[in-house]
């Protein structure tokens, strides 16, 4: 697509996303102040922070929404900032909302969004067919997605954002609104993606959730204020929860 | 399956799914055009009358009190030669003119009497109003004689509406409205639902390109907006015989123009408005409500004060009404037309870069 130079990054195999002093202001506002990461193929990551600490203009620029103003990411090997459309062809998205359409069918939207991503109609019945009795709705596939319970509209809009087969997922704030047991099942869904190859990086309030990722960012006023595992960042701040790691981070921050 | 495409059938569904909505917006048309037809009668008070009175015998006088007496009607003066009428309306002094010929009440007796109104063609509404009264008080001042009405025969000196068909003014100002409301309204009402929900983040990250999400998004409505479009055009011609004098092909071609531009405001509309009900809103008053008044559809551009006059052209739906005004009613064609359609397709085409624009800067 793209025939923009492809610098030479000194970039480990199996890298799925790759940022270095990754950058984004808005006149004098720094909303991204020289992010630097690495997260592995098949890694569950986790991206926390307070609202406002740029959590959000980060994500925009690794789906290729938003340019970055100087810096370097590449998301499944590609540059954000040369290709934007090729990361968004190699990328799933599931916003907090679990956005489908509630007057369609659970068939038409899993038909639409596989439209979306140009998937032969074939493979869209194959996958929609596999993604059915994955989540036991075979019954319920010419049901308003409207009528499905939230818990099942949440993972029927995971299973929508993996149609494609992306190298990455992004999941915004993925367990909003849902029970506790409902979102414990919700994390067994993410291991089974994360072990199969896809990498998963999530957004999440929810501090237990944080100690449910192999390596968790926390992200303080637009930069990267700690990184590492849960186990870790425990160690390292003395304490015995994400919570507690979490709350020094903002007193500090 | 392409992207654009399912996107066009996705929206379809949307459309088809919403039963009810869908059902008013087909039925909108015609309901506005039977509406307009058939309720619309204008209140009047104080209508001018002036009595052409050719007789001058008893009964004619009586019945010139009856007149002057009905609170609804104002004598303005009694002439006996007809040809006061034609200045009086032209001037305004009267709206309507009442003859009551030689030997008036020798036939009022006999029962043979005719009386002729005649009634000012350019302003439809009010003349058939006008005309409603006179033949009233006619009839009333027959039945308290205790004799048989007069036949009343109407007259009418007309401008450019000579089969003084109120309809025949109407129709295309309904078209506008129409169309506005379908066009702009629904398309911004569709992409602020896809906001609001969460969808519009899902599609912006998908490869959909934005250009091929506006074009997918609007064209469904386009379709059904131009189904309106032939719906209010089939109404006014067969239940209320509106003519067809000029070229109807003309007409289709500016009604296209008119929606592109009605599509791509809805485009704009929804790109600064936050969710459905804003969006709902900002159509309401900054669309629906200059097509209505600034357009010369409700109050004629004539008689606004002159300063509001140059707005009222920055109003596509004012444009849109002179083409429909003007393929319908004046027997024009492309060439007749061809201000307005080139204007039309300005305007549309501004306001679809507009709006592309309008969408590029918010991602």
């Amino acid at each position: 697509m793209s025939n923009a130079p492809a610098p030479s990054f000194d970039i480990p195999p199996g890298t799925a996303v790759w940022a270095r002093d990754l950058t984004r202001t808005f006149g004098t506002f720094v909303a991204v102040d020289a992010l630097s990461f690495d997260v592995a193929e098949g890694e569950v990551f986790g991206f926390l922070g307070a609202n406002g600490a740029g959590k959000t203009t980060a994500m925009k620029m690794l789906t290729g929404l938003l340019a970055p103003s100087s810096g370097e990411a590449l998301v499944a090997g590609i540059n954000v900032a040369a290709d934007p459309d090729a990361v968004k062809r190699r990328i799933g998205y599931m916003s907090q909302r679990f956005a489908l359409y509630d007057d369609l069918t659970v068939r038409e939207n899993v038909r639409f969004f596989g439209g979306l991503y140009n998937l032969p109609p074939a493979v869209v019945r194959e996958r929609l067919d596999a993604l059915l009795a994955d989540l036991a709705l075979e019954r319920s596939a010419d049901e308003r997605v409207g009528r499905l319970p939230l818990g099942w509209k949440q993972r029927l809009a995971f299973g929508v954002a993996l149609l494609h087969r992306p190298a990455v997922v992004f999941l915004d704030e993925p367990t909003g609104g849902v029970d506790p047991a409902t979102r414990r099942q919700f994390w067994e869904t993410i291991y089974a993606t994360a072990q199969r190859g896809t990498t998963v990086f999530v957004t999440t309030h929810y501090m237990d959730e944080a100690e449910y990722c192999d390596r968790v960012s926390i992200m303080v006023d637009g930069r990267l204020a700690a990184l590492g595992t849960p186990a870790e960042l425990k160690a390292r701040f003395g304490t015995d929860s994400m919570d507690g790691v979490f709350l020094r981070l903002a007193r500090n921050g | 399956m392409s992207a654009f495409r399912s996107l066009v059938v996705k929206e379809t569904r949307h459309i088809l799914r919403d039963r009810q909505t869908l059902g008013v917006l087909l039925a909108l048309p015609v309901v506005m055009v039977l509406l307009f037809g058939f309720a619309i009668r204008t209140d009047v008070q104080d209508v001018r009358v002036l009595v052409v009175d050719a007789a001058r015998d008893g009964q004619s006088l009586d019945l010139t009190r009856a007149v002057a007496a009905t609170p609804a009607l104002r004598l303005v003066g009694v002439d006996g030669a007809p040809a006061a009428i034609e200045p009086a309306l032209r001037t305004g002094r009267a709206s309507v003119a009442l003859v009551l010929p030689a030997a008036f009440g020798a036939s009022f007796a006999r029962g043979t009497a005719e009386v002729l109104v005649v009634t000012d063609g350019t302003t439809p509404n009010y003349a058939a109003a006008a005309e409603g009264y006179v033949r009233q008080v006619v009839q009333t001042w027959a039945a308290q004689q205790g004799a048989r009405a007069p036949t009343v025969r109407v007259a009418t000196r007309m401008r450019f509406n000579p089969e003084m068909k109120s309809e025949a003014l109407f129709v295309p100002g309904l078209l506008a409205y129409v169309l506005t409301l379908v066009s702009a309204l629904m398309t911004a009402l569709s992409i602020s639902r896809e906001k609001e929900s969460g969808t519009m983040e899902v599609l912006l990250v998908s490869p959909l390109r934005p250009g091929a999400m506006v074009v997918g998004k609007v064209a469904p409505y386009l379709v059904l907006a131009f189904v309106n479009a032939l719906t209010a055009l089939a109404v006014a011609r067969f239940v209320f015989h509106v003519p067809m004098r000029g070229s109807l092909a003309a007409l289709l071609v500016a009604t296209l123009a008119y929606m592109l531009g009605s599509l791509a405001l809805g485009v704009l509309i929804s790109s600064k408005t936050p969710d459905q009900r804003t969006a709902m809103m900002g159509t309401l008053l900054g669309l629906l409500l200059p097509t209505l008044a600034l357009s010369g559809f409700v109050f004629p551009i004539s008689s606004m004060p002159a300063w509001i006059r140059p707005v009222t052209q920055i109003v596509p739906a004012t444009w849109y009404i002179l083409a429909a005004r003007g393929a319908m009613l004046k027997g024009l064609g492309f060439t007749g037309l061809a201000k307005e359609l080139i204007v039309l397709f300005a305007m549309a085409a501004l306001l679809l870069v507009a709006a592309s624009r309008s969408l590029k800067d918010r991602l």
